[in-house]
């Protein structure tokens, strides 16, 4: 209710600028994002400076709150009064939720000069573009969600040597990490971070093909299929893994367990190698960074976005500018290096980037040669948020031992169709 | 009383029937005048919101509020919704626990402070202080104090009671009993203060009579002292009910609905459906419900209390 109040409150302010507006000679461009840790608003400030030297100055407006669910419901609320900024921080099927309401402004021209369609994976497009084939966004980076993240110093106690390369490998790696006294798995029982695994599990047990049958189409013979039981199964097999305090725990906090040497390993995005990083730990001699053990050569991505909302003519220029600005390599490879992911375009240099970065790039780049690049579920890549949820519901009731895998998989089917 | 209150009010009313029109008229309207931008303001932005949400909870919409009509269909959904039966339930258990907990241990302690102790003045202040804090203080400090990794646990295995085992914030079964425990630890001060209230409010003469007749003290509280409360209890079921089907902030604090989705309670669904899921009309359903389920309590106790005042 109470933010049904703000937004009639902000329709009468924007009522109010309406008359007020156009005194504003100068350029500007409004973000609202929820990049506001350390690393994260430092690398916006590369874009700031890039900006301010053209002219434009920025006006920020950070919501905090990770996922950014704060921040959709202040975008919400300033939309629904006519005055939306000028871009916003987004993901995947949001994206296209606010295309489909037709708020969002037309890119097409400079992506044509720039020739964006060329540089940036062609998965990554279908979100950044609209029904009808225009530029509506302008991708940042992109994270992959299917790494895993291992503590070196406890691999080497219990051998293991080179890339664990599938699920029983990996099931014999973690048997050995247990005897040696370490909690196998740095767990993060969050629904998000649940379904994090989930897909990477999925991945792993059914192959690229079976991933995006299920989890990208939600085809419901695949959802229903034997293969969804074996990953639910798997699942059960990895809670074996972690310790008794897991539900709950900050995904940060999880890999702080890894870089103290508490647990071996975390199933985590790519955004985890900054916690290392911060840490003063060298990929390769102190961590190990390799795709979830058989989810090797495919890509599960994840893009942050800046979303170009419909604005006055005064304001457009400046919105052009920016998204020229966020496509350029420059900040691509500036901003990338200290988030952890690379960069949205696959022809700049990855030479500034750290091995696992590069080892990301390099992946990002052959997956999407080999069409092995699907959306991550977990991270609205793979559904929209209504689905998302339904599927996020089952995964973490699952996990914390309310359903069978049978009970799982057919509760997964109900819940998706109830959903979509 | 009515006689004396007739006699005052009579003369008053000679004196204004003297004075001019204009002055009477003004004096009619005044009341009004004040009175109308608060009415104008509660009736846009409490009722009109209320049909707002009613009629938002019939149409389709999702991500942002749309304006077609669409029946009842979202209820026929939200009551499929296993999230929407396991929040029910669990208002079922902490509501029942919370009201029935806060009660008891509210008049119980009102019963102990109200034996002419001494030191009543600190005593009273001390149940009554949780009550200033906030919810989502009273959640997080409760949060750490129940993990097991830093909280009661880990200090009891640290003084060496190695088998101790309260992990009750991290088992999906008994998880909505710590959020029983943590409301019960804010609210029942103010019970208390609410019955200590109507204690001193029963008259010292009927205990007495009471006494002389041979009532012992467990007789004079079951069958004269504890009927005599009724009313206070009314109130206080009233205000723990209300604060029951409305409990959010405490949920998202103490578990956030966790461990899985084992704490989730209707406003936090409300919440998530509306505004994080984008099923906007679902939320809104669920909200008018939450509405029925306070109008259910509050306006039969409205019509009780306003009976009761036109019978005197």
């Amino acid at each position: 209710m109470g933010k049904r109040i703000l937004s009639a409150f902000a329709g009468l302010a924007a009522g109010a600028a309406l008359f007020a507006g156009g005194a504003h000679a100068e350029e500007s461009v409004e973000v609202l994002h929820w990049w506001t840790a350390g690393g994260e608003a430092a690398a916006l400030n590369v874009l700031k400076d890039q900006l301010e030297e053209q002219g434009v100055t920025w006006q920020d407006m950070p919501v905090a709150g990770g996922s950014g669910v704060q921040a959709m419901t202040v975008l919400r609320s300033r939309v629904t009064s006519g005055n939306a900024p000028t871009a916003v921080q987004m993901l995947g099927y949001d994206i296209q939720d606010w295309a489909n309401e037709g708020v969002l402004a037309d890119l097409s021209d400079l992506a044509a000069k720039e020739k964006w369609d060329d540089v940036v994976p062609k998965a990554l497009q279908r979100f950044a573009k609209n029904s009808d084939g225009q530029w509506i966004a302008a991708p940042v980076n992109v994270h992959s969600t299917n790494w895993m993240w291992a503590n070196k110093k406890i691999f080497d106690e219990v051998g293991v040597e080179g890339e664990v390369k599938d699920w029983d490998e990996l099931i014999a790696v973690l048997d050995k990490i247990k005897e040696a006294g370490y909690t196998p798995i740095a767990y993060g029982g969050q629904p998000w971070q649940d379904a994090t695994v989930f897909e990477a599990v999925v991945l792993s047990t059914g192959g690229p093909e079976f991933y995006k049958k299920a989890l990208n189409d939600f085809d419901p013979e695949a959802l229903g299929s034997d293969t969804m039981k074996t990953a639910f199964d798997r699942m059960s097999k990895l809670h074996e893994y972690v310790d008794p305090n897991f539900s709950g725990r900050d995904w940060n906090l999880a890999t702080a367990m890894v870089i103290n040497g508490k647990a071996a390993v975390q199933f985590m995005g790519d955004w985890a190698k900054g916690e290392f990083l911060r840490a003063d730990l060298k990929p390769g001699e102190d961590f190990v960074c390799q795709r979830f053990p058989g989810t090797q050569g495919t890509v599960l991505f994840n893009s942050d976005q800046f979303v170009m909302f419909q604005v006055g003519e005064d304001k457009r220029d400046a919105q052009i500018k920016l998204a020229s600005a966020v496509m350029s390599p420059t900040f691509q490879i500036a901003f990338n290096k200290v988030k952890g992911s690379v960069p949205a375009r696959t022809d700049v240099p990855g030479d500034e980037l750290d091995a696992c970065g590069q080892k990301g790039m390099k992946e990002l780049a052959a997956a999407n040669e080999s069409n092995q690049l699907f959306g991550s579920l977990a991270h609205g890549y793979g559904a929209p948020s209504a689905v998302k949820n339904a599927v996020f519901d089952v995964v973490t009731a699952h996990f914390n031992g309310e359903y069978t895998s049978d009970e799982a998989v057919k509760a997964l089917v109900e819940a998706v169709s109830a959903a979509q | 009383m009515t006689a004396t209150s007739n006699v005052t009010t009579e003369p008053v009313l000679r004196r204004s029937s003297g004075a001019t029109a204009l002055r009477r008229g003004l004096q009619d309207w005044l009341p009004r005048i004040v009175l109308a931008p608060s009415f104008a303001v509660i009736i846009l932005f409490v009722y009109g919101f209320i049909v707002f949400t009613a009629y938002l909870s019939m149409t389709s919409s999702t991500l942002l509020p749309r304006f077609d009509f669409i029946g009842l269909e979202n209820y026929v959904k939200l009551f499929k919704l296993p999230n929407w039966w396991i929040a029910l339930k669990n208002l079922a258990i902490f509501g029942s626990l919370y009201i029935g907990i806060c009660c008891a241990l509210g008049l119980f302690l009102a019963i102990l402070l109200d034996q002419k102790i001494r030191g009543e003045g600190i005593l009273r202040p001390i149940y009554l202080y949780p009550m200033a804090l906030s919810f989502i203080v009273t959640g997080t400090a409760w949060k750490w104090f129940l993990d097991p990794g830093i909280g009661l646990d880990q200090t009891m295995h640290a003084l060496g009671w190695a088998s101790f085992h309260f992990d009750w914030i991290k088992n999906r079964d008994m998880a909505i009993y710590t959020v029983v425990i943590a409301a019960v630890w804010q609210s029942s001060g103010f019970v208390m203060a609410m019955f200590l209230a109507g204690l001193r409010g029963i008259d010292t003469e009927i205990m007495r009579a009471a006494a002389i007749d041979g009532a012992g003290p467990w007789q004079l509280y079951r069958r004269i002292i504890i009927p005599m409360l009724r009313p206070a209890f009314l109130s206080a079921f009233v205000v723990l009910a209300h604060m029951a089907i409305k409990s959010y902030d405490l949920v998202i604090a103490l578990t956030n609905g966790g461990p899985g989705r084992a704490t989730e309670v209707p406003a936090t669904f409300m919440y998530s459906y509306t505004f994080t899921r984008s099923q906007m009309a679902i939320g809104a359903a669920s909200a008018v419900i939450m509405l029925m389920m306070v109008a259910s309590i509050i306006v039969p106790y409205l019509y009780s209390e306003l009976s009761a005042e036109r019978q005197q």
